[in-house]
């Protein structure tokens, strides 16, 4: 279908909700609230004022003295909130929650060559983390092979190089893909890539019918803010409907997409930005599979999402339960589908890199905790912790563990888990899920009203958002409006930490690699298998078989995303500041 | 005679796409009243250096958080002696361990500020910067 055409169809969807949120009444205090006022707040305020100007969430969302039934006028608990497992979600997507099982513990894990990863892979398994999560190099995430001279001092620093099935195989040794579920942090290459996982598991003998795991793929916030991106947006959306049409056919149990948030609050959104543009962009997927004839309760069960677990505490709980909430509305609203396993937001955490400090590194570890407990509490379904050395370095080991134990001793020692949504029923985090929700429903209407999420990205319309919510929050750091502790107060002198070092042997060792790679394999296979994938590629089939095949006769994914780089072009983004 | 405005060009070197932080100080310069030009993402050391060239800048500010900045930097001081440009002042924000530091400043690289820096103080240090250069290429002046 031509750009015109889907712009088009996207015109004519229905409007966002065909039921907008029912609550929304002026605060109405009862005559003793309105008592209290006058018999124990004035009083008190005369006495001595609020320390501040102004209350206002980490996202300058303006936060109330305190939060009273007078809040909740016209909010109805079977509509709002629901029970665990049930509409609206609000509660969790289980009836039990954490009582059934814990959240999957999942550190985001990678660095060096893909024999360093393995080793750190295998430690964290044993040290008690419950499923993998891969961190790949910028030339990986690039689609470039670590001896491309682009990736020139870039091979292993931010993430495992990963230039062929060879380095994968290297990557999973001793780990069965039949019984660890593994997800993978990548996007624009995320297609082979995620060929090359599904070769190890053949190669294992796993059975794709049960291997279990997440693929990021997701290439739209990569515009708006990671900014990985190499395909332009069309090919680009192909590409991620052809491994959603796949997995929905031959891997049930695999996310085949990761709708993530967590990089478009760490590029500096609001909150109720990061919770609209991700649930946009879900939109926008769903439409792109619909379009490719796609029955919605075929692939919706296997979405699943990926968002930031910030610093205010409350902020992010609501957060959480307004995703719920509104994902389940757009599901069965807009979408029509009927499978309850469609309606439900499954979702993964990190707690946010861009608010940890270098400045006394160890304060990161009481944030990392904090934020933590407000995914859990927010019935996240899995979730990673940053190591108190983010702004530094990749993690040692001993800081990769003390993140992982912080989970652990919410899961077992903090009592949160013992019952779901601890905090429903709560009038401040009522009324802050419902703001919050219908602060993202004013947003995803005006990227509706712009002609869809593509629309709206070639407008710059998500990336001035973003830039200017950023700056904002950096001048009030500037000002002292937001205190940021050990940066702008109670700041120390002090002597570095031991960090991670990372060096440029690594780069070495896959030329090496590469090297020899090329020379055993079938040059003449490969350049038959990707001259099948170009042309492919310039047409309209599934292109997953296709990578399937090449990654299996060790095409490089350099050659491999060259391959592409003919059929599909390049993109070039203009920059917003 | 009003002063010539600061230019500074603001730069994301190598493969890396975060650019919150370029974007940032980007804008905060020409609040600052500086003539600011973004490269944009994914600029090789010699992209960075022709753009410094043409739009004749002061100051380069280089925003880097891969790990990648040892290589980088070195290229890019390596390109601007070549160019000549060795009156430029280049700066670096972003990822960096503190053992790199020193190597960075011995290679020319004015400042490297890091993670919590305000923008004041950027602000502060480029005026700073570009006032002594200025200074001390004024040609010597006799009685008038």
């Amino acid at each position: 279908m031509t750009d015109e055409k889907a712009r088009k169809v996207s015109a004519a969807a229905p409007p966002v909700h065909a039921s907008p949120p029912p609550f929304a009444s002026p605060r109405k205090p009862s005559p003793a609230e309105i008592g209290w006022e006058e018999s124990t707040l004035k009083p008190a305020l005369a006495n001595s004022p609020d320390r501040l100007a102004d209350f206002t969430t980490v996202s300058s969302y303006p936060v109330r003295r305190m939060y009273t039934d007078a809040d909740l006028v016209g909010w109805s608990p079977e509509r709002e909130l629901g029970l665990p497992g049930q509409l609206p979600y609000t509660r969790g997507i289980h009836p039990l929650m954490y009582r059934e099982r814990l959240w999957t513990m999942r550190q985001f894990a990678g660095f060096g060559s893909a024999d360093d990863t393995n080793r750190r892979f295998r430690y964290l398994l044993s040290q008690g983390q419950t499923g993998l999560s891969v961190a790949f190099d910028l030339p990986t995430l690039m689609g470039y092979d670590s001896d491309d001279p682009l990736s020139e001092g870039e091979v292993g620093k931010c993430g495992v190089a990963i230039s062929s099935l060879a380095d994968m195989e290297a990557l999973f040794d001793q780990i069965p893909l039949a019984d660890v579920t593994t997800s993978m942090t990548i996007n624009s290459p995320a297609a082979p890539i995620w060929a090359m996982y599904l070769a190890v598991a053949e190669k294992q003998g796993a059975d794709w019918r049960k291997i279990s795991g997440t693929l990021q793929n997701d290439i739209l916030k990569e515009y708006i803010a990671q900014k990985e991106y190499i395909y332009p947006p069309g090919p680009s959306l192909r590409l991620v409907t052809d491994t959603i049409e796949f997995g929905a056919k031959y891997t049930p149990k695999f996310n085949p997409i990761s709708i993530s948030g967590y990089h478009i609050r760490e590029a500096g959104s609001t909150a109720i930005q990061e919770l609209a543009f991700t649930l946009r962009d879900g939109i926008e997927y769903v439409e792109n599979c619909l379009r490719r004839g796609l029955a919605i309760d075929d692939f919706a069960p296997r979405l699943s999402f990926f968002f930031n677990a910030h610093n205010d505490f409350f902020e992010e709980i609501a957060k959480y339960r307004a995703a719920r909430r509104l994902w389940q509305s757009v599901m069965r609203e807009r979408f029509g589908a009927k499978n309850p396993r469609s309606w439900a937001l499954r979702f993964h955490a990190q707690t946010a890199g861009c608010s940890l400090t270098a400045q006394q590194p160890y304060n990161n570890v009481a944030r990392t905790a904090i934020q933590a407990l407000a995914a859990v509490m927010g019935g996240t379904q899995s979730l990673h912790t940053n190591s108190l050395d983010e702004a530094w370095a990749l993690p040692t080991e001993s800081a990769a563990t003390i993140a992982l134990r912080t989970q652990q001793i919410i899961a077992y020692e903090s009592g949160v888990t013992n019952t779901a949504d601890p905090l429903g029923g709560s009038y401040f985090v009522e009324t802050l899920t419902g703001e919050t929700e219908r602060g993202a429903r004013d947003y995803i209407a005006k990227i509706d009203a712009l002609g869809g999420m593509v629309a709206a990205i070639e407008h710059g319309f998500p990336q001035r958002e973003i830039a200017d919510a950023a700056y904002r929050f950096q001048v009030a750091v500037d000002r002292g409006e937001k205190i940021i502790v050990g940066v702008n107060d109670y700041v120390v002198d002090e002597k570095p930490i031991e960090t991670l070092h990372i060096n440029d042997s690594v780069a070495r060792t896959q030329t090496d690699r590469l090297r020899k790679l090329r020379s055993e394999r079938s040059n003449d296979e490969v350049a038959r298998r990707l001259d099948s994938l170009r042309r492919a590629a310039a047409g309209e089939e599934n292109l997953m078989p296709h990578l399937f095949e090449t990654v299996k006769a060790y095409a490089t994914l350099g050659e491999i995303c060259d391959a592409l780089r003919q059929p599909f072009g390049v993109y070039q983004e203009v920059a917003i500041t | 005679m009003p002063d010539k405005k600061i230019r500074v060009l603001i730069a994301k070197p190598g493969l890396d796409g975060h650019d919150r932080g370029a974007k940032v100080i980007a804008r905060a310069l020409r609040d600052a009243g500086m003539e600011v030009i973004y490269t944009g993402l994914r600029q090789t050391p010699q992209m960075i250096a022709s753009a410094a060239l043409q739009e004749d800048v002061d100051v380069i500010g280089l925003s880097i958080l891969s790990g990648a900045h040892n290589t980088l930097c070195a290229r890019l001081m390596d390109l601007l002696r070549a160019q000549k440009m060795d009156d430029v002042t280049v700066l670096i924000g972003g990822i960096i361990p503190e053992q790199d530091i020193a190597e960075l400043k011995k290679i020319g690289i004015a400042e490297v500020f890091l993670p919590g820096t305000t923008t004041q103080a950027i602000v502060d240090f480029i005026r700073q910067r570009v006032a002594q250069a200025s200074a001390a290429s004024q040609p010597h002046r006799s009685a008038e």
